[in-house]
């Protein structure tokens, strides 16, 4: 079986997708019982490279491999490190041969740079999966947000209206999001200050709006984070972040009853959210965050084994 | 190889055997595996339940966690002539393992490895008092060494022929079949 890696949404098929939900909802019952772990991967060596500052991503993906019974590893970059910004492309090689001395069946990488998984796969043996690299994809995150849509909506998230509220230029969640969304088949419309809404997003197959007045409409608000830096002197982004929070900021009068709030998370109250809106039981937030343990075990367990079908059949045992 | 009215009788013989085995068990429960096992360890417990006068205790096992050859497998269709399964399917296990004396049931036993399988996931579970195994069909060509308790029909195969077990809940028909394996 040629190494499989998940890098970008658009290594998925849609029936890619949903097996891969189905098979992150069957893990939900080991996660519930005492022994929490099943002897799939045993054996196997997973390695975390995080070159950015992620505990609770790094640390999600290290217990859906710890679930799976993997041996892990976990490195982290600081990210101005010597070596790793510098020249990514050589110094990634290398670090690339140094992990696979350690004969890794699974890469897990985030990294400021759109493209290093590319580049990491080139140089390994081990499947790549992109935990988030700079502002191209990341795709679990798309699968762990699906995944908490459908423990709210039912198995059939089709033409359900999802707004996501934000800075779309930067977000590489936004990125995986739209593609996976739009894999399907939800209406998905994109609401930022022009500043931050990228050039040409609508041939993606969505609809792209600059204020919130059609807010009410959505069945889920989506919102992302806005980083202070995107209003600092010199930044030309946003005049201030209180003029964000004014204009685009979610809040519960903006908001109608019934309508589900998710966030990615790390969130910056008072900024792109209020925090009554974070706070309140309704939203979607910690759901995705329970989320990503499951889905994440899924994708190392499909990585793995493949993403065909492998019930049981007596022919093979 | 099996009509429907043999597949009846041979669950109505186990259920028969599995009472003669375990006299006044109390906490006799019928888990199958899987996915056909899981229909016929459904059929034997109901059969067990009337027979027996007693409420037992029932549950089915997915092994697909468990499997022993996560690596070696390629890509694996789905089984000729039968329906499209589902990915992994619910583990269910609504009683307490811990001193139970457990009824594993499966559709074919062939190489064992399985059945190895099953037992690793109900020990996750708890620590059962004794495992005992019922199987329709036994069609030899072990590679571990289990033995079942239980067989309905001893049916000696070649190795590249396939026993296909089919029930009425997935497929449609109550019948087994001896099918050559393409490729």
């Amino acid at each position: 079986m040629p190494k499989r890696d998940l890098i970008s949404m658009e290594d998925l098929s849609r029936g890619d997708i949903e097996l891969l939900l189905d098979t992150a909802e069957s893990f939900l019952p080991v996660l519930e019982r005492d022994i929490k772990k099943v002897p799939t991967l045993r054996g196997r060596t997973i390695i975390n490279l995080f070159w950015e500052p992620s505990p609770r991503t790094s640390s999600s993906y290290d217990l859906a491999a710890k679930r799976l019974s993997a041996d892990t590893l976990v490195f982290r970059g600081t990210g101005t490190g010597a070596g790793v910004n510098v020249e990514r492309g050589e110094a990634l090689k290398d670090t690339a041969i140094t992990m696979d001395a350690y004969s890794p069946d699974i890469i897990i990488m985030r990294h400021p740079s759109a493209g290093a998984c590319r580049t990491l796969s080139a140089n390994t043996t081990a499947s790549v999966i992109n935990a988030g690299d700079g502002m191209h994809q990341d795709p679990t995150q798309c699968l762990l947000d699906l995944f908490a849509l459908r423990q709210a909506f039912g198995r059939e998230l089709k033409d359900l209206k999802v707004f996501i509220v934000g800075d779309i230029l930067h977000s590489r969640v936004a990125r995986s999001d739209v593609m996976g969304f739009r894999m399907l088949g939800m209406d998905v419309t994109l609401v930022a200050p022009p500043t931050l809404m990228p050039r040409g997003i609508e041939q993606m197959g969505v609809t792209v709006e600059y204020d919130l007045t059609n807010l009410k409409d959505a069945d889920v608000v989506y919102v992302l984070r806005m980083d202070a830096e995107r209003a600092e002197p010199g930044s030309a982004y946003l005049p201030s972040l209180r003029e964000y929070a004014a204009l685009w900021g979610v809040s519960r009068a903006r908001l109608r009853p019934g309508q589900r709030v998710m966030h990615p998370g790390p969130i910056n109250r008072g900024a792109e959210i209020t925090a009554d809106v974070a706070d309140d039981d309704e939203n979607l937030i910690a759901h995705q965050v329970f989320s990503g343990l499951a889905v994440r075990m899924a994708v190392l367990y499909r990585t793995t084994v493949g993403y065909s079908d492998t019930s049981a059949e007596e022919e093979v045992l | 190889m099996l009509t429907a009215e043999q597949m009846g009788r041979i669950t109505t013989r186990i259920s028969h055997e599995i009472l003669e085995k375990n006299p006044g068990a109390p906490r006799l429960a019928v888990v199958g595996i899987h996915t056909r096992g899981a229909y016929l360890g459904a059929r034997i417990h109901k059969t067990l339940c009337e027979i027996g006068g007693h409420d037992y205790d029932a549950g089915a096992i997915d092994i697909s966690f468990y499997r022993d050859d996560v690596a070696a497998r390629g890509a694996v269709g789905v089984i000729p002539g039968g329906t499209p399964q589902p990915v992994v399917q619910d583990t269910d296990l609504p009683f307490d393992i811990d001193g139970a004396t457990v009824v594993l049931v499966d559709d074919v036993l062939f190489t064992g490895r399985t059945i190895r399988a099953a037992v690793d996931a109900l020990f996750d579970f708890g620590r059962p008092a004794s495992v005992q195994l019922a199987v329709l069909v036994d069609r030899g060509h072990r590679e571990l060494p289990i033995r079942p308790d239980y067989v309905g029909k001893n049916l000696p195969t070649a190795l590249q022929e396939r026993i296909a077990v089919r029930v009425v809940e997935c497929d449609g028909v109550d019948e087994v079949v001896l099918v050559r394996k393409e490729g």
